[in-house]
């Protein structure tokens, strides 16, 4: 497949890329070149350069220097706009579609189609639904876009950027918020846009995705790209390695604590159609790893645990003993905490700083007569930055600029500090870089190591396998069923759960 | 994996204090964290440029020849005396029958008598009064050398003493005038804070509201809510010859009910999840109509006299007792958001609020609080407004709101929550007050004004958005 590339001219070139920023140099020569048909994916850590790059072919960004070449001829790429007549779209993780229009309006938005100079419903709607039959996926574009699911609003995207002619398709995480199911589609959809010549880049950090659709991989680093090579010629290691520019001896370093008692149970939990009568506990020195299918109710149980929302029946107990918990206050009290999957909607308050994020829920500590002691705030933020290596230019930095590792630590650091020892994390290592990941995973071990209980949610099966000591599965708001041996567990086990086929002895009843 | 490696449980580094590499981080960051400090302070207080560069040009266009009168007069003149003649001198002074010539003379005399030099008399009259005492003079032996009196004077008392030939040797000698801007004169300063105290009051709840990404609406209609009721309870418990309890009661119980107003919006807010502009919008409504109610639609006048202390008396530095009550509140609400829990948690629920309940704030009590602080500021304005007016009126307060928002927003408090400052409020308060004033003194049509005003505001935002973009 390789070979055949090679033969064809690029569709596009980027070369020796220069951008810098106040403060950083985010591009240093970085180069991509694609071809017809292709899905090049473009790899690195956070702060590697992607986005950057990816935002210069989208004229979202206007770089210091270098060159861009479509079909061989040197073109300048100044606004959004002026990419969007140069056939190349753009498909963000947040999606820009209006939640009140319908697909078919938010489809035309900027290039309606009219007739005598009025708006046309009819040619719309047939163009609408000629893009919907050849993406495979049966959408009313009279549907307004709020209505829709995630990958359906992904759909009216992909629908968009082919309504315009785009011949360049550049997908930033497309498969972040998409069920198995739905990332099945995705892929048919991918597989047929490449058999009608458009070329994709497709940015990811999930590894299996990766090896299963691409063509070719490019790995980026500090702002340089290390290198482009066939998909084929990569192992899930040496990719890693190529990222992080080192060898990384074991990408889960699962370190197996002792375990104690029971430290959290539920029993009968219940809130609608989301949690059906679910029980389960967590043990002193474990790591749960609860999975399931997006939507199977995973996030909901805990948020349900940690008082976020209300339950409509069932009990709570920690050490065995029932407890009554309200609001998140309640739990934060009986030392439940919730880091959680989108950090910057509901984990940290991005105008603050770093600090003041850290002294959130441990200011009646920390505060005289209501008149907050910032010396000794910082001063037990200082040991945290040190403990977790939280790398910040200061603890007054504005936990907006952190990386996202940086902010799942902060996070972690609030928690620890309030007396937390039932820690509940969703989907932890989501949009955090390898090396980052890796520290998250060292930072779980010390924290079982300590006596703390940890429920992991995550739809990494790779992760779940590799650093639960027991796995819980979910499958349309109940347990599906419980491994209690987690090393010797499989993806292929978890995921019959995971879609409710029965093969292992349920938990619950 | 051994426990040296593992985060230390969280009490134990409170308990030894500083860790020991406190220190060493604190060298490292020292210089960017005053650089930051500095970059903060200007990105926080930027309007302090715009509102010093106001009072510049305003002080500009109001420089004018100023005549002293009074006792400052009589500064000028003595001065004057002393450094032109010598130990010699005879002085006569001389002025117009009233307060200010009156003050002027006597503390003439003071100063002459105290610098060893000799007043031959005194005259404070009619112009027949001041003739009949220059020819007294003019048929002693040793007639005066010296006439001193105003500037105002000069023209009479020259034109008699042209009559009067033996006084043909003496001079006369009037203050020096000198050039000064109307607009920065003590009085006039005062002006400017006592036209702002209201808004700037009110400000300060609009501010924490506006932080929490609200908005209220209610406030112009609760000071007229709060003068109405104040003025009610007055005239019911004595009118003018009201005590002093009870006046701090009426205000006290018109405060009260105003912060319950508020509470009431909050509720809405916290509890149902109403958008805080129809909330407080209904209130609005509610508190103008219930004020007209009480009064009738009339103004109250049965206040006693000691009711104005407030408004337009001064006990410190004559400062306006409502101005010094003003900047004392602005003191409280600063530290209350800059040192106080309550404070991080308003700006954390303003910033995000689903992260700000899921750290374990009560966000229900925060906005309870921001709206109470707010309707009961309102209620405090409104009594400060008829204490300085000396009456309630259901027509007080009339557009207050939108001057309190402009105040906050000039100041720098972002509308969508989380970000802002209280003294920034009181700068962007004072900017409104600076441009009334200003433009009042250079004689600007009052239409005008709100239309300049107005473009001020946008211009002065606008500003603000760039300088923030770069």
């Amino acid at each position: 497949m390789a070979l055949i590339f090679e033969q064809a001219a690029p569709v596009a070139v980027m070369e020796g890329i220069e951008k810098t920023f106040p403060g950083v140099r985010a591009l240093k020569g970085a180069r991509l070149s694609l071809y017809p048909g292709e899905v090049h994916a473009l790899m690195g850590e956070n702060g590697a350069g992607k986005s950057t790059l990816i935002k210069t072919l989208a004229g979202a960004i206007t770089p210091d220097a270098g060159i861009i070449r479509l079909e061989g001829r040197e073109v300048t790429i100044e606004s959004p706009k002026e990419a969007q007549q140069l056939g190349i779209a753009v498909i963000y993780q947040e999606f820009n579609l209006v939640p009140y229009l319908t697909a078919r309006e938010n489809i035309f938005l900027g290039q309606e189609r009219t007739k005598l100079g009025f708006l046309s419903r009819q040619k719309e709607r047939r163009e609408a639904r000629a893009l919907f039959e050849r993406l495979g996926v049966p959408l009313d574009p009279e549907t307004q876009c709020r209505n829709l699911t995630i990958a359906g609003q992904q759909t009216v995207e992909i629908a968009k950027a082919l309504s315009t002619g785009a011949r360049i398709l550049v997908m930033d995480e497309p498969t972040a918020s998409l069920s198995a199911q739905e990332v099945e589609k995705l892929f048919d959809v991918i597989a047929d846009l490449k058999a009608h010549g458009i070329s994709m880049v497709y940015v990811s950090h999930r590894m299996e995705e990766i090896f299963r659709i691409a063509d070719r991989i490019t790995v980026m680093r500090d702002g340089e790209t290390v290198g482009t090579r066939p998909a084929s010629e990569f192992t899930r290691e040496s990719l890693i390695e190529m990222m992080v520019g080192r060898k990384l001896e074991n990408e889960f370093p699962k370190e197996r604590a002792e375990i104690g008692e029971k430290r959290l149970e539920v029993i009968r939990l219940r809130r609608g159609d989301q949690i059906k009568d679910v029980s389960m506990f967590v043990r002193r020195g474990e790591i749960l790893g609860l999975t399931g299918l997006v939507g199977s109710g995973r996030t909901e149980l805990a948020r349900l645990i940690f008082g976020a929302d209300a339950r409509e029946a069932g009990e709570i107990r920690i050490e065995g003993k029932p407890v009554s918990i309200r609001s998140p206050r309640d739990a934060i009290r009986k030392g439940i905490c919730l880091l959680s999957e989108d950090r910057k909607a509901e984990g940290l308050v991005l105008g603050l700083s770093a600090r003041e994020n850290f002294g959130l829920p441990n200011l009646d500590r920390f505060s005289e007569f209501g008149l907050v002691r910032q010396k000794t705030e910082s001063s037990a933020f200082a040991r945290y930055i040190k403990e977790l290596s939280i790398k910040l230019a200061g603890p007054e930095q504005r936990a907006r600029t952190l990386s996202g590792g940086n902010q799942q630590k902060v996070v972690l650091a609030k928690w620890l500090e309030a007396n937390s020892d039932v820690i509940i994390f969703d989907e932890p290592t989501r949009g955090i870089d390898v090396g980052a990941k890796y520290e998250i995973y060292l930072l779980m071990n010390r924290l079982v190591a300590q006596r703390k209980a940890i429920i992991m949610i995550s739809s990494e099966l790779p992760e779940v396998l590799g650093m639960s000591d027991r796995i819980v599965v979910m499958h349309e708001g109940r347990i599906s069923g419980e491994i209690t041996d987690a090393a010797n567990a499989t993806q292929k086990q978890i995921m019959a759960l995971a879609v409710g086929v029965k093969s292992v002895p349920a938990a619950h009843g | 994996m051994t426990k040296e490696n593992a985060p230390a449980p969280p009490d134990a580094g409170r308990r030894e204090g500083k860790a020991p590499q406190e220190g060493l981080r604190r060298e490292k960051t020292d210089p960017s964290s005053v650089r930051l400090f500095a970059s903060r302070f200007f990105s926080d207080y930027g309007m302090l440029a715009v509102l010093l560069l106001l009072i510049v040009f305003f002080s500009l266009v109001t420089i004018e020849k100023r005549r002293p009168v009074g006792a400052e007069a009589a500064e000028s003149v003595a001065g004057r005396i002393a450094r032109g003649f010598g130990q010699g001198v005879r002085v006569l002074i001389v002025g117009r029958a009233s307060a200010q010539d009156m003050a002027f003379a006597t503390q003439l005399e003071d100063l002459l008598k105290a610098k060893g030099i000799e007043v031959v008399g005194r005259v404070v009259g009619e112009p027949r009064d001041i003739r009949l005492a220059f020819e007294r003079q003019a048929q002693a032996g040793a007639p005066v050398t010296v006439i001193a009196t105003t500037e105002r004077n000069a023209w009479m008392v020259n034109n008699i003493k042209s009559r009067i030939g033996a006084l043909a040797q003496t001079s006369v000698v009037i203050p020096e005038s000198y050039r000064w801007p109307v607009f920065l004169r003590s009085d006039n300063l005062i002006n400017v804070a006592n036209q702002i105290v209201v808004i700037a009051i009110i400000a300060i709840g609009m501010t924490m509201v506006i932080i929490t990404g609200g908005i209220d609406l209610s406030v112009g209609s609760l000071i007229a809510l709060s003068a109405v009721i104040t003025g009610t309870l007055i005239a019911r418990m004595g009118g003018t010859e009201a005590s002093t309890l009870a006046m701090l009661a009426a205000a006290l119980a018109a405060i009260l009910i105003c912060g319950v107003v508020g509470l009431f919006s909050g509720a809405m807010v916290a509890g149902f999840r109403m958008p805080p502009f129809i909330a407080t919008l209904g209130m609005m409504l509610v508190a103008s109509g219930v004020a007209y109610l009480i009064s009738g639609g009339e103004s109250i006048y049965q206040i006693p006299e000691g009711f104005v202390w407030l408004g337009r008396g001064t006990a410190f530095l004559s400062i306006p007792n409502a101005v010094v009550l003003m900047i004392l509140l602005y003191t409280i609400a600063h530290v209350l958001m800059s040192r106080m829990k309550l404070g991080r948690y308003i700006y954390a629920v303003g910033g995000n609020v689903e992260a700000a309940r899921l750290s374990g704030v009560n966000v229900v009590a925060i906005l309870l609080f921001v709206f109470g602080i707010s309707g009961m500021m309102a209620g405090l304005g409104g009594v400060v407004l008829a204490s300085q007016l000396k009456s309630g009126a259901p027509t007080y307060g009339l557009l207050y709101e939108l001057y309190a928002i402009a105040a906050a927003v000039l100041g720098g408090t972002s509308l969508s929550g989380g970000q802002g400052k209280v003294i920034g409020t009181l700068i962007g308060a004072l900017i409104i007050g600076v441009i009334q004033n200003g433009m009042n003194l250079t004689g600007v049509q009052s239409y005008t004004q709100k239309v300049v005003l107005g473009l001020v505001i946008l211009g002065a935002v606008l500003l603000d958005m760039l300088r923030r973009k770069e």
